[in-house]
């Protein structure tokens, strides 16, 4: 049981005092301090000869009372009248929260706000595509200073390691489309007609979307989290100051990476999602396995081979430089990394899926049904 | 430094309150056989050390001598493998949780980095502590608390309402050891306070701890590479080295001992120079005091 501090009135020649009694320490205030608040009877004295022990928090309160009623401390011993004097001292008034705008002018700020910010940042991401340009027109007019190195590890990071995971991805996701569509079309009769649906849906549509989206939260995520900690730690800076440029020997040989790389996977991601379709064929629809495979090149176009292989390099780009140019924007604390990074995959994946939309669009008025 | 610290030196006037003999309380740490590994490396080996109510112990030593982990193994955030730490009479090692909560309120860390909340303003950041063991604090109360620690640690008041990125390194600690001192602790750690300050900024912030220390009759486990700080403020100084504490009491005693990285450490061309930098302040002082 802890002992809590107290008080009584008494009256002691002519003067109303307040006597506190017991330790005045942070931990055994309780509600002495509500209750001296709410006393409002005249007093002339404050005795605290028998408040021990007693630390800053007792003094403050002790030094509040007696300022607000006008009372004089009395009994107090040294240690109370050192802790007395260093609160008395550091008595301030200033706001613990910073003061806030009205909630109608927060709101309308905020709006503002979020659409300059929209604005400059379209503004600064067409500015990063030029740079990107500029630094790629750079090194098509003098090879040598292409990074060999680092586009070859980068080609790794961004291809070979995201194989297995797309591999899987993908598989899984033929399986699904093959499985649900022979559903579907087994109500007509038309289960044969699965090889068609799988054949051209992951060539054209799904392989390279589904890749382009999980390159955009393992690689985009790495670009912008690698970058923008390089520029916290001003790697970035000093590159500069030694005459290397960061969009040569940073964001081009990842970007570079990503185009070259995405049609790649894109198209592994095809075969497997067929392979996966194939499987199911077999197990469900009794279509043999390699029946499937060749059926698939007689339903399948070729143009649904050249849609898929024509939006591989376009997402890799968006990809590559939402990732890149969010981890340049990072500025100030390691907490802006974090939120960069996020930003970079949302705006890699939106942007996607916008551009796959109008890609859909395109190929159909140009005749490749 | 305080008027009453100043008369108090001289000859004839009231002694300055003497928290050290104010009660006969164990001593606030003692740690005995103290063993600490990482994987076979043993960076602390059968240590041994003693901290004085009253008293800033400074501890140095080495880069990489452990000086952060033997702070860390004190207040509890490294498990031992071997021995025991007494803080307050009571075994941390061996605690039980609740126990632990008991001890835990009577002691106020200062991080490197100041390792204040980011989301909570200064003042708010000193009313976590409060508000985790005394919940039956009024905000107001809270709020008071706040205010006056923050203008206590020597920040100026419209600090209370900051956030921690709007602050510069030097306030940044100062913020820290506002939260530090939340609960009025007895026992204050620092972890090199004065790392990363500009030479006037670390100086106040040593006549600071030397005054918080006069005024709340604290207890301060300091941990420093700042051989003004030692020189300026520590009472006795201890020196970590192959694994163990070496050495320790004051200066001029350690000065007597013949190990070579101490002879090295206080007699380099560093050292020299803040025992060059006390002289002259002390006979700034003396003219001042001469003028008055």
């Amino acid at each position: 049981m802890r002992e809590w501090a107290q008080f009584s009135v008494e009256e002691r020649g002519g003067r109303a005092t307040v006597v506190i009694t017991g330790p005045m320490l942070v931990s055994t205030i309780g509600h002495i301090d509500e209750e001296l608040r709410a006393y409002d009877g005249s007093v002339q004295a404050v005795d605290i000869s028998e408040a021990t022990p007693i630390d800053t928090v007792g003094a403050w309160i002790v030094f509040r009372f007696a300022n607000r009623t006008g009372a004089d401390v009395i009994g107090a011993s040294e240690q109370a009248e050192v802790l007395l004097d260093a609160v008395e001292s550091c008595e301030s008034e200033a706001a613990i929260i910073p003061a806030r705008d009205p909630i109608f002018g927060r709101v309308t700020e905020h709006v503002g706000k979020a659409v300059l910010e929209f604005f400059s940042g379209v503004k600064q991401s067409i500015a990063f595509l030029g740079a990107v340009l500029v630094a790629f027109a750079g090194t098509l007019r003098h090879p040598r200073r292409l990074r060999l190195r680092a586009l070859t590890h980068q080609m790794e990071l961004v291809g070979v390691t995201s194989l297995p995971i797309i591999g899987l991805m993908s598989f899984l996701i033929g399986i699904v489309i093959a499985q649900q569509g022979a559903v579907q079309l087994q109500q007509f009769g038309a289960e044969t007609l699965t090889v068609n649906l799988v054949g051209r849906i992951t060539l054209r549509e799904l392989g390279v979307l589904m890749t382009a989206i999980m390159v955009a939260g393992r690689s985009g995520s790495a670009f912008a989290a690698q970058i923008g900690t390089m520029k916290l730690t001003e790697e970035i800076d000093a590159m500069r100051t030694i005459g290397v440029s960061p969009m040569e020997a940073l964001v081009l040989p990842r970007i570079l990476a990503a185009v070259l790389m995405m049609p790649l996977l894109g198209f592994f991601a095809s075969g497997v999602a067929i392979i996966g379709g194939a499987v199911i064929g077999d197990v469900m629809l009794g279509i043999p396995f390699l029946t499937f495979l060749a059926r698939i090149q007689e339903v399948v176009p070729l143009t649904d081979f050249y849609v898929g292989m024509v939006k591989a390099p376009v997402f890799g780009l968006i990809v590559a430089m939402a990732g890149c140019y969010q981890g340049m924007q990072v500025r100030g604390n390691a907490e802006e990394v974090g939120l960069r990074t996020t930003m970079a995959v949302v705006q890699a994946i939106f942007m996607v899926i916008v551009l796959d939309a109008f890609f859909a669009v395109f190929f159909e008025r140009i005749g490749w049904i | 430094m305080s008027e009453e610290e100043q008369t108090a030196g001289q000859e004839g006037e009231e002694a300055p309150f003497n928290w050290a003999t104010a009660e006969t309380i164990p001593s606030p740490i003692k740690i005995t056989g103290l063993t600490n590994r990482f994987g076979d490396f043993a960076v602390h080996e059968d240590l041994d050390l003693e901290v004085r109510r009253g008293e800033i112990l400074g501890v140095v030593g080495g880069s990489g001598t452990g000086k952060s982990v033997l702070m860390r193994s004190i207040i509890g955030l490294q498990i031992p493998a071997e021995g025991t730490i007494e803080v307050f009479g009571q075994d941390i090692t061996a605690a039980e949780p609740d126990e632990e909560i008991g001890v835990r309120s009577r002691w106020g860390v200062l991080f490197q980095g100041g390792a204040l909340f980011s989301t909570l303003t200064v003042a708010e950041n000193v009313e976590v502590p409060l508000k985790q063991f005394y919940p039956e604090l009024s905000q107001q109360l809270l709020d008071e608390i706040a205010r006056y620690k923050v203008v206590l640690s020597g920040l100026p008041e419209e600090a209370a309402s900051k956030y921690p990125s709007e602050l510069s390194g030097g306030m940044k600690k100062r913020a820290g050891l506002a939260r530090a001192l939340a609960l009025d602790p007895e026992l204050l750690f620092l972890d090199e306070p004065t790392a990363g300050l500009d030479p006037i900024g670390a100086a106040k912030f040593d006549e600071l701890t030397r005054e918080l220390t006069d005024t709340l009759g604290l207890t301060v486990f300091l941990i420093t590479h700042d051989l003004d700080t030692l020189y300026a403020i520590c009472d006795r100084v201890a020196v970590l080295a192959d694994k163990k504490v070496i050495a320790i009491g004051t200066i001029p005693e350690l000065l007597e001992t013949d190990h070579p990285w101490i002879q090295e450490y206080f007699n380099g061309p560093r050292a020299r120079a803040a025992v060059a930098t006390q002289e002259r302040g002390k006979a700034l002082d003396n003219k001042g005091s001469g003028k008055a």
